[in-house]
């Protein structure tokens, strides 16, 4: 699946929802089903900086496309970091260059988007593409 | 469990007209007091009245509106002096806030210590009273040791005792912790602290929306506080300093305002306060801080004191119903803020889903990490109340945690 057809799938799943409850029950839920992030990569490298929570990422690269795992101590960032794997994890690093991420506003989690806000979306999406960039110029 | 009002606080929170809003769709519940206290219309009025009426350059002017400023300006010194019972008004510099005062007494300082000299700062600090002093100590060589807390986050006064010597210059000390509400002996430490000749720097921000300090009779040395704690607007606060001190210390900042007379070869200051205040000073805060204390005043210090213990009270006790509630900072002595956590659910995690009930509290580690350390723990959920909150609120508030526990477990 594209980065855009995964996105449009998570756009769905969340316009079921009536209200907030809802929805950020299922972002728990979501959480849930994060690829964990490997114990020995839980260091200081791997957190993402400007979380009031903290998170940890991790990438590789099989077939020209990037995996990613992740982990973090509260649960709703977790959901966050959740969704945002599902739809960048498996792709080409150049799609996750040019992938736009609209989507959050459109499931109701604009408030997250905001650069001040403590959860830090804003810089778990900059840490996925600077991966990305990392491993595009090992493909170059 | 019934409040026995003291105040009428319907009709003070018609005062408040934010507190009318809602955030989410529901009514605003605004528990994060510690961080910022709200605005009541008398004072809103006056910075209104302010910028349409008699808005000019003050100190200077030989026309109508800046004369008209400079003495309101100046009568907020006076309210200011008056409110915290300083000996003269020169003592009271208007600075932008606590941590500016706080500056300009650490930069202060920098002439005045060499090495070998010691700086004692306690375990409960904000880090605004913690970094300026690591910066002065980097600079003159001295040493900052730490007086030490207990369990239930009070300071440990034989600790205090043992590390005071002769080498003992400063004493930083915060008259109540922002991250735990623990009202500080300072009567005790000031005391002690003089009879080795150290100066005392009380960091006041927490104690004056709920205290009324009497500076003279606490003899203490250096006292700062933030008007925007105090029903006032940011950008604006207060250093009150003893005019002995005040006259040893170098000024903190050149420029206008803070001069006697200027040539190439040499400047010579102006006289207390206006060493202090160089450049055009927040004319509109100074006058809006005055009404502040005007407007807490008219309420009356003691009626804030007993009815925000009964809501702290209150809150406490329901709080300690929940199970896997983990209150910290239990001191005997202290106001209304109730740090928390809720068994192993990330504070943030909490608050993200309070605030979609139209709650707002603060997570994290309060500007205080050497305290979370101290628990180890990451951070903490911090409620503050102040005298416009109600018993109504905390019941909306205590149902909304265990909603949002709930969805967490």
């Amino acid at each position: 699946m594209t980065i855009e057809e995964i996105q449009n799938d998570i756009i769905d799943e969340f316009s079921m929802f009536d209200d907030w409850e809802e929805r950020y029950q299922y972002m728990i839920d979501l959480g849930k089903t994060l690829p964990l992030i490997d114990e020995k990569y839980k260091t200081e490298d791997h957190i993402i900086k400007g979380c009031q929570s903290k998170v940890w990422v991790h990438a590789n690269m099989e077939d020209d496309t990037i995996n990613f795992t992740a982990d973090s101590d509260a649960i709703i960032t977790k959901g966050i970091i959740a969704i945002l794997i599902r739809v960048f994890s498996n792709q080409h690093p150049k799609d996750i260059i040019e992938a736009n991420t609209d989507f959050i506003d459109k499931i109701g989690l604009k408030e997250h988007l905001s650069p001040t806000r403590a959860n830090g979306l804003v810089s778990m999406i900059k840490q996925l593409k600077m991966y990305a960039i990392a491993y595009q110029t090992q493909l170059n | 469990m019934e409040l026995k009002l003291v105040l009428d606080v319907q009709k003070i929170r018609k005062d408040f007209p934010i507190l009318n809003r809602k955030v989410n769709g529901k009514p605003l519940i605004y528990f994060d007091n510690a961080a910022t206290s709200q605005t009541p219309q008398q004072v809103i009025d006056v910075i209104v009245d302010y910028y349409s009426n008699y808005n000019a350059n003050i100190h200077r002017g030989v026309h109508a509106l800046s004369q008209e400023a400079t003495d309101a300006y100046e009568q907020a010194r006076l309210k200011t002096q008056a409110h915290f019972n300083a000996k003269h008004a020169h003592e009271i510099i208007f600075t932008s806030g606590t941590t500016h005062g706080i500056n300009l007494v650490a930069n202060g300082f920098s002439s005045l210590l060499k090495e070998g000299d010691e700086v004692l700062v306690s375990a409960l600090e904000h880090h605004s009273n913690i970094v300026p002093w690591q910066m002065l100590c980097e600079r003159t060589g001295a040493t900052l040791k730490v007086i030490p807390m207990n369990d239930n986050g009070e300071l440990v006064l034989s600790g205090f005792d043992v590390l005071l010597n002769e080498n003992t210059k400063l004493v930083f000390v915060n008259h109540i912790s922002n991250a735990l509400g623990t009202i500080n002996p300072i009567e005790y430490i000031i005391e002690k602290a003089h009879e080795y000749g150290a100066a005392v720097l009380v960091d006041g921000a927490q104690s004056c929306p709920h205290l009324k300090p009497d500076v003279q009779a606490l003899d203490v040395d250096f006292y700062v506080c933030s008007a925007h704690k105090v029903c006032g607007p940011t950008g604006i606060g207060m250093l009150y300093g003893k005019q002995d001190w005040l006259n040893k210390l170098p000024p903190y900042q050149g420029g206008g305002e803070m001069i006697a007379e200027v040539t190439f070869e040499k400047t010579t200051y102006a006289d207390l306060p206006h060493k202090f205040e160089a450049g055009t000073p927040n004319v509109c805060g100074g006058i809006a801080f005055g009404a502040a204390i005007d407007y807490m005043n008219a309420i009356g210090f003691a009626n804030i004191a007993q009815y925000e213990q009964e809501l702290l009270e209150y809150a406490t006790n329901q709080l300690q119903q929940i199970e896997g509630v983990k209150i910290y900072g239990t001191a005997k002595n202290k106001t209304s803020v109730i740090s928390f956590n809720v068994s192993d659910i990330h504070p943030y995690d909490i608050g993200t889903i309070l605030d979609k009930m139209g709650i707002a509290v603060r997570t994290g580690h309060h500007c205080a990490q050497p305290i979370m350390d101290f628990y180890q723990i990451p951070g903490t959920i911090r409620t503050s109340f102040m005298f416009y909150n109600t018993k109504e609120e905390i019941d909306v508030f205590i149902a909304s945690l265990k909603k949002a526990i709930m969805m967490l477990s």
